[in-house]
């Protein structure tokens, strides 16, 4: 007992078991699960019931089992590369979607510190330029997929998709300098502590989404066009240039540039709750003082969860709600009219705060 | 705190991703089928076999969007530290960033006039 516990108070194996919660259990479960719930979803929408044949026994769980069956198929597919293709880059294309998307897990705090020891896989100082900068690492991924597969299409795909994501990153940067100046940090664990603070005594808690609406809206717009997801999904769309910069994946790779997808709208999810909706912090809670510390723990695990399964559902409404753009309307957006309106709400949030603080 | 403590997970995870891809890259490439033919490998070309990549041709917008990109992005980084000491450095930080801002917004106008930012 007493060596289990010397051996958990090495910070290394603290590192990698929460490395391993943060990604086997919640962000790699949470991802595949929304491959089921988007596609039940869309049924929903489209007033169809959805998938719900694949079966083990007699176990159906309302289409759950297609989770399992979607991963066997996919693993005794061929693993095609099609001719001409430059081998190395269409080798290494698939891992920089996957770094970028688990890598957004090492910043995202899931419950207060208990001590020393922070439910957070790390806590660096740059915080969210470290963000800024790993999920520019995920440009590469689409842009080599694209350019090694010696295919019009998927070439097409990768220029479009490398056009529109280094826009968006360009106002992503902007949008949250609002949150920085507020919170008055870029490190994660004091801009959820700030928002722990609250206005008339303890009536309405200081949430990113109160002290920075405009910013909410334009980071998460900005958000949902890096991860290429309708209504942004020009780099991608179906009815015009097949899969884009994927085109030409087959097998595990295909499901590798997948799962990435869908890493990366859990990773959307956590970041927007974290920064926007006072991360773990469940509001009013200070106000019951007997608490028992296990408890509040849990509740605020229970929170975060929440709002994350609920903005991962948010992404899947958003493409049944919006229309989709053409690649011109995306772009013209983000430069006339989102990077304009950052640079004002910049400007105008540091103008408030020396005003009136 | 040292440098390594704060770090050292952001490699681990880098590696989990690496080793992640390569575990399905490597599962796809043991356990799936290999039964090539010529119109398996042909690049997809809506049915038809294709003619290659010869004399394609880019949009000259791509690049353009990357020149914007740049000088954009490198300037905006130059604003960051200013965000996060804005009440330190009080109106003086808040004048010589809106003399930076500035520049940028002009820049953007520019930009804009000479059409860098049109996709027809």
């Amino acid at each position: 007992m007493n060596l289990l516990l010397e051996i958990l108070s090495i910070p290394l194996v603290q590192t990698i078991l929460k490395i391993v919660f943060m990604i086997m259990l919640f962000a790699m479960p949470l991802g595949t699960l929304m491959t089921l719930m988007e596609r039940k979803w869309s049924a929903m929408v489209q007033d169809r019931v959805g998938p719900n044949r694949a079966n083990v026994g007699s176990f159906r769980g309302h289409g759950l089992a297609h989770i399992a069956a979607d991963g066997l198929k996919s693993i005794f597919k061929e693993d095609t590369m099609p001719e001409g293709s430059d081998r190395f880059l269409y080798l290494i294309a698939p891992f920089f979607g996957l770094i970028a998307g688990v890598s957004v897990f090492a910043i995202v705090p899931i419950a207060a510190p208990i001590g020393s020891f922070t439910f957070q896989i790390t806590d660096i100082e740059p915080g969210l330029l470290f963000i800024f900068a790993i999920t520019s690492l995920s440009v590469y991924g689409a842009v080599l997929a694209g350019a090694s597969s010696n295919s019009k299409f998927a070439l097409l795909g990768g220029t479009r998709a490398s056009a529109q994501m280094i826009s968006y990153e360009v106002f992503m940067g902007l949008a949250l300098m609002g949150i920085f100046m507020v919170y008055g940090s870029t490190r994660v664990s004091e801009i959820v502590d700030g928002q722990n603070a609250y206005w008339f005594g303890s009536l309405i808690p200081k949430w990113g989404i109160l002290t920075q609406p405009l910013g909410f809206l334009l980071f998460t717009t900005a958000l949902v066009a890096e991860t290429k997801r309708a209504p942004f999904d020009a780099p991608e769309g179906e009815s015009e240039i097949v899969a884009g910069y994927f085109l030409e994946y087959s097998g595990m790779r295909w499901s590798a540039f997948m799962l990435a997808e869908y890493v990366a709208i859990v990773g959307v999810a956590a970041l927007v709750t974290t920064l926007f909706f006072g991360g773990y912090h469940v509001p009013w809670l200070h106000l019951w003082e007997s608490a028992p510390e296990w408890l509040v723990r849990v509740l605020q695990f229970a929170k975060f969860t929440a709002f994350v399964v609920f903005f991962c559902w948010f992404q899947i409404q958003l493409r049944w709600t919006v229309p989709k753009f053409r690649f011109d309307q995306t772009m013209a957006l983000g430069w006339k009219k989102l990077l304009p309106l950052s640079l004002a709400n910049t400007v105008a949030t540091a103008a408030v705060i020396l005003i009136f603080v | 705190m040292t440098i390594t403590n704060d770090y050292l997970p952001i490699l681990i995870l880098i590696l989990v991703g690496i080793g992640l891809a390569g575990m399905f890259t490597i599962i796809g490439l043991v356990v799936g089928p290999k039964l090539r033919t010529r119109e398996k490998a042909a690049p997809f070309e809506s049915g038809f076999l294709g003619k290659g990549m010869e004399g394609y041709r880019y949009d000259v917008k791509f690049f353009m969007t990357a020149l914007v990109f740049l000088v954009f992005d490198v300037e905006i980084v130059f604003l960051y530290p200013w965000t996060v000491q804005i009440r330190e450095l009080g109106w003086f930080g808040f004048v010589a960033s809106m003399v930076f801002i500035s520049v940028l917004v002009i820049g953007l106008a520019y930009d804009w006039k000479k059409g860098a930012l049109e996709w027809e």
